[in-house]
């Protein structure tokens, strides 16, 4: 009997073709994913990684509604010119507490891995509400509604908590004290500013959009670009260590 | 007689309990609308309940019009084939196949000419660019699928399709899909994830769905009066069984609430981007390879009628593909913060891919031995021939792209965009509008197209079209990655990137106009199609079930 005709239990069962299927298409997707959750190289050791703040989580969700990711990547790959064009290399770590990735795959407009501090507020506010304004021969649409809309941060408690179920490190505190540190975050000179910069360590607070009455959704955006590929100290990394 | 006369017409426990579980769903829906977080949200809701009245509604006026019995399996001892569910989804795929390229088109133009954005949310290009890769992607590219996959399993098992209601709760229900998913992505539902951009709600109806199409398409192959199940087959088996796998892996969230549209993924940081591109690459391996495959293997050897040129052949490309797809995806991830090792992996994997692309690519054109002469005369199988070339074409240029120091230079440009749509354009959407044009006139007992002319038309028009779109793409993707890279005499990086995004202007004007060509051949398909579907002239008064060879 060939091996041809023995092919024949596949072509004669469809339960048994199926498991031949589930088989087969199993062991690729294991080999090459499994690994990385119990591979303790898979996520470099750093220090300064810390979870987002509740103003930049919900920056961080206009980003995701938006579809950034259709231009802009969050990847700087350790080639020579993107190192110089944008600053060092991404880590693994720098993505741990980003559920989903936003690592992207196109640079229709730049990578955005290390936008942090970058730009002034300014700016940002000028360019996401018309960006030929700042830069001609930019092809980005106009974000103009942003800086028009208030945040809706009424359930960004709960936002948070299923963060915190997912190891995202949320604190019961930092949970019950979100609305405060979202008003701290985007008021200057607002009470709470300092208990926020216990919580999250090194935080930008000030009045992102120049629009001090109103949080709105260009605070929250902004407030997340600034904070973009910044918590890690490159001072201490040291990139010897984590060869993978 | 007594007895039938005794029994009468009956309301079935499945259609009974089908419009109680869909009741009971509106009124839920309902309660979900009222408490929604966001009005978005509320929308949906809505939505979701107004399609459970509507199945009660349908199910309902169905069994008022039906006869005593459902429909026989056989009859006069041939298949008593369901070409309903076939014809819903072939006249979708087109609908939506038209609407997707139109707003491919704009998506295009908004990149040449920002100012198209018009300061909209809704239109803006982040949430058009998702609507046009899904609505080609799963909702043009899916219709074809359920409904060729519908058509080929019946012809080849000589079997009616399984079920009464099922296949279409699969057919509507995948629909239904399709708008939550478009019309949440203008009203900035997404979780940003490459083509699985629905959020958790919309994942959910999908799963049930999907497994409802599962079940159909293996129940009508165990009721098979074929001894073998048909190459086809496999490769549709594998399609459904990947994608679900794919599906479940990829969307695993938590919602917020259950009144609210948004969730989180439980991946995160690299192990996310790592089940994303295993999910993404394999949609492409999946959804836009192995399905059209089942096509490629049925419908051209119909046509050509010629039979496939070797069996062995397709059982090795059958399965070293299906092996060898599921490992490809790190090379979306190429000198990115995923380990090495993984990426190492992907590529190898992926530069083998070519051997058995290429092999599933010389068992479709050498089925056309002895049958060449016929591109000459059938426009049709012409549009499928050309399928296949571009099938082998991009298979090429993929496995190179996926070599390390080539993708260094393509990651993250427009020859990405290229290569895609070398593969979406010539390979998927040929083969799909071949396959329309073939099973149209079957299922609806014609004796063939309103018009062949037509077809020619629109052959030539969408291959220029694509010409266009993919070598501006070239162009445009390894002159920015070159821009990206280049350094004066002195050591500075010799580009800012507003100069690379400048450069591109002229070739996104090329690639809409390729667009637009593109766009221009599928109206006059859409066309060509209303004209043979209302034309009167019956192939034969019996119908299809007058000639039932095993096929």
């Amino acid at each position: 009997m060939s091996i041809w005709q023995k092919h024949a239990i596949f072509e004669k069962n469809s339960i048994i073709l199926s498991l031949g299927i589930v088989v087969v298409i199993a062991i690729g997707g294991l080999v090459e994913i499994a690994p990385l959750f119990y591979l303790k190289n898979t996520i470099e050791k750093v220090s300064g990684m810390r979870a987002y703040t509740p103003l930049e989580l919900a920056g961080r969700n206009i980003y995701v509604r938006e579809g950034c990711y259709n231009c802009h990547s969050q990847m700087v790959r350790p080639l020579r010119d993107e190192v110089e064009r944008y600053g060092h290399y991404s880590l693994a770590a720098e993505s741990m507490y980003d559920h989903p990735f936003q690592w992207g795959s196109k640079r229709t407009g730049p990578d955005l891995a290390r936008v942090g501090g970058k730009y002034s507020d300014d700016w940002h506010r000028d360019h996401l509400n018309r960006p030929q304004a700042v830069v001609p021969g930019s092809v980005m649409p106009a974000y103009p509604w942003l800086a028009r809309t208030d945040l809706d941060y009424a359930h960004i408690g709960d936002d948070m908590k299923v963060q915190a179920l997912l190891g995202v490190p949320y604190s019961a505190e930092m949970i019950a004290s979100a609305a405060a540190d979202i008003k701290a975050q985007a008021t200057p000179d607002d009470p709470g500013a300092a208990d926020l910069a216990k919580r999250y360590p090194k935080v930008n607070a000030r009045d992102f959009d120049t629009n001090p009455a109103r949080i709105t959704e260009a605070d929250a955006l902004i407030a997340y670009l600034q904070v973009i590929g910044t918590m890690v100290d490159f001072k201490l990394y040291d990139d010897k260590a984590n060869v993978r | 007689m007594a007895q039938n006369i005794s029994s009468g017409k009956r309301i079935t426990l499945g259609e009974g309990g089908t419009a109680l579980v869909f009741a009971v769903f509106a009124l839920f829906c309902l309660v979900v609308a009222a408490n929604a977080h966001t009005a978005a949200y509320a929308f949906h809701a809505i939505i979701f309940s107004a399609a459970g009245v509507g199945a009660v509604f349908l199910i309902f006026s169905n069994y008022a019009r039906r006869g005593d019995a459902l429909p026989a399996l056989t009859i006069g001892g041939k298949p008593n084939y369901n070409y309903g569910p076939v014809k819903f989804t072939a006249i979708a795929a087109m609908i939506w196949g038209v609407a997707g390229f139109l707003v491919g088109v704009i998506a295009a133009l908004q990149l040449a000419f920002p100012v198209i954005n018009f300061d909209l949310p809704w239109i803006s290009f982040g949430r058009l660019r998702p609507l046009h890769t899904s609505a080609v992607i799963f909702a043009f590219g899916g219709n074809v699928l359920i409904a060729t996959a519908f058509y080929v399993v019946q012809r080849t098992s000589r079997a009616r399709l399984a079920g009464y209601l099922s296949p279409w709760f699969v057919v509507l229900g995948y629909n239904l899909f399709i708008v939550i998913a478009g019309t949440g992505y203008l009203l900035g539902i997404t979780q940003s994830k490459e083509y699985a951009e629905p959020e958790w709600y919309a994942d959910l109806w999908l799963t049930v769905v999907w497994v409802a199409f599962l079940l159909v398409y293996l129940a009508t192959l165990m009721r098979r009066t074929e001894p073998h199940i048909y190459v086809a087959n496999w490769f549709y088996l594998a399609f459904i069984i990947t994608i679900a796998v794919l599906h479940l892996g990829n969307n695993a969230a938590i919602p917020v609430s259950v009144f609210s549209p948004k969730s989180y993924i439980v991946w995160s940081g690299v192990q996310d981007a790592m089940v994303q591109w295993w999910y993404g690459h394999n949609a492409v391996g999946f959804f836009l390879t192995a399905g059209f495959l089942g096509i490629m293997y049925y419908f051209v050897p119909k046509r050509a009628d010629r039979p496939v040129y070797s069996y062995r052949l397709s059982i090795i490309h059958f399965w070293a593909l299906i092996f060898l797809y599921i490992w490809a995806g790190p090379h979306h991830l190429h000198y990115t913060a995923l380990p090495d090792w993984a990426q190492t992996l992907g590529m190898t994997f992926s530069v083998m891919l070519w051997m058995p692309s290429w092999g599933g690519m010389i068992n479709g054109l050498m089925t056309l031995s002895g049958a060449w002469d016929k591109l000459r005369t059938d426009p049709v199988l012409r549009m499928m021939v050309v399928s296949i070339a571009f099938y082998g074409m991009s298979t090429f240029e993929g496995p190179m792209m996926s070599i390390k120091s080539v993708n260094a230079l393509s990651h993250y440009t427009d020859w990405t965009i290229g290569h895609v749509h070398s593969g979406a354009l010539g390979w998927v959407a040929f083969v799909s509008f071949g396959a329309l044009y073939c099973v149209i006139p079957w299922v609806y007992n014609r004796k063939g197209l309103y018009s062949l002319k037509l077809v020619n038309w629109h052959f030539w028009i969408a291959t220029l079209g694509i010409v266009l779109y993919i070598t501006a793409m070239w162009v445009s993707g390894i002159l920015q990655g070159l821009m990206w890279r280049a350094y004066t005499s002195l050591g500075f990086l010799e580009y800012s990137f507003i100069e690379t995004v400048e450069a591109m202007h002229p070739f996104y004007v090329i690639r809409a106009l390729g667009g637009v060509l593109f766009l221009l051949g599928s109206l006059i398909m859409a066309w060509n199609i209303y004209k043979t579907i209302t034309a009167t002239e019956a192939a034969s008064p019996a119908g299809e079930a007058a000639l039932a060879p095993a096929e």
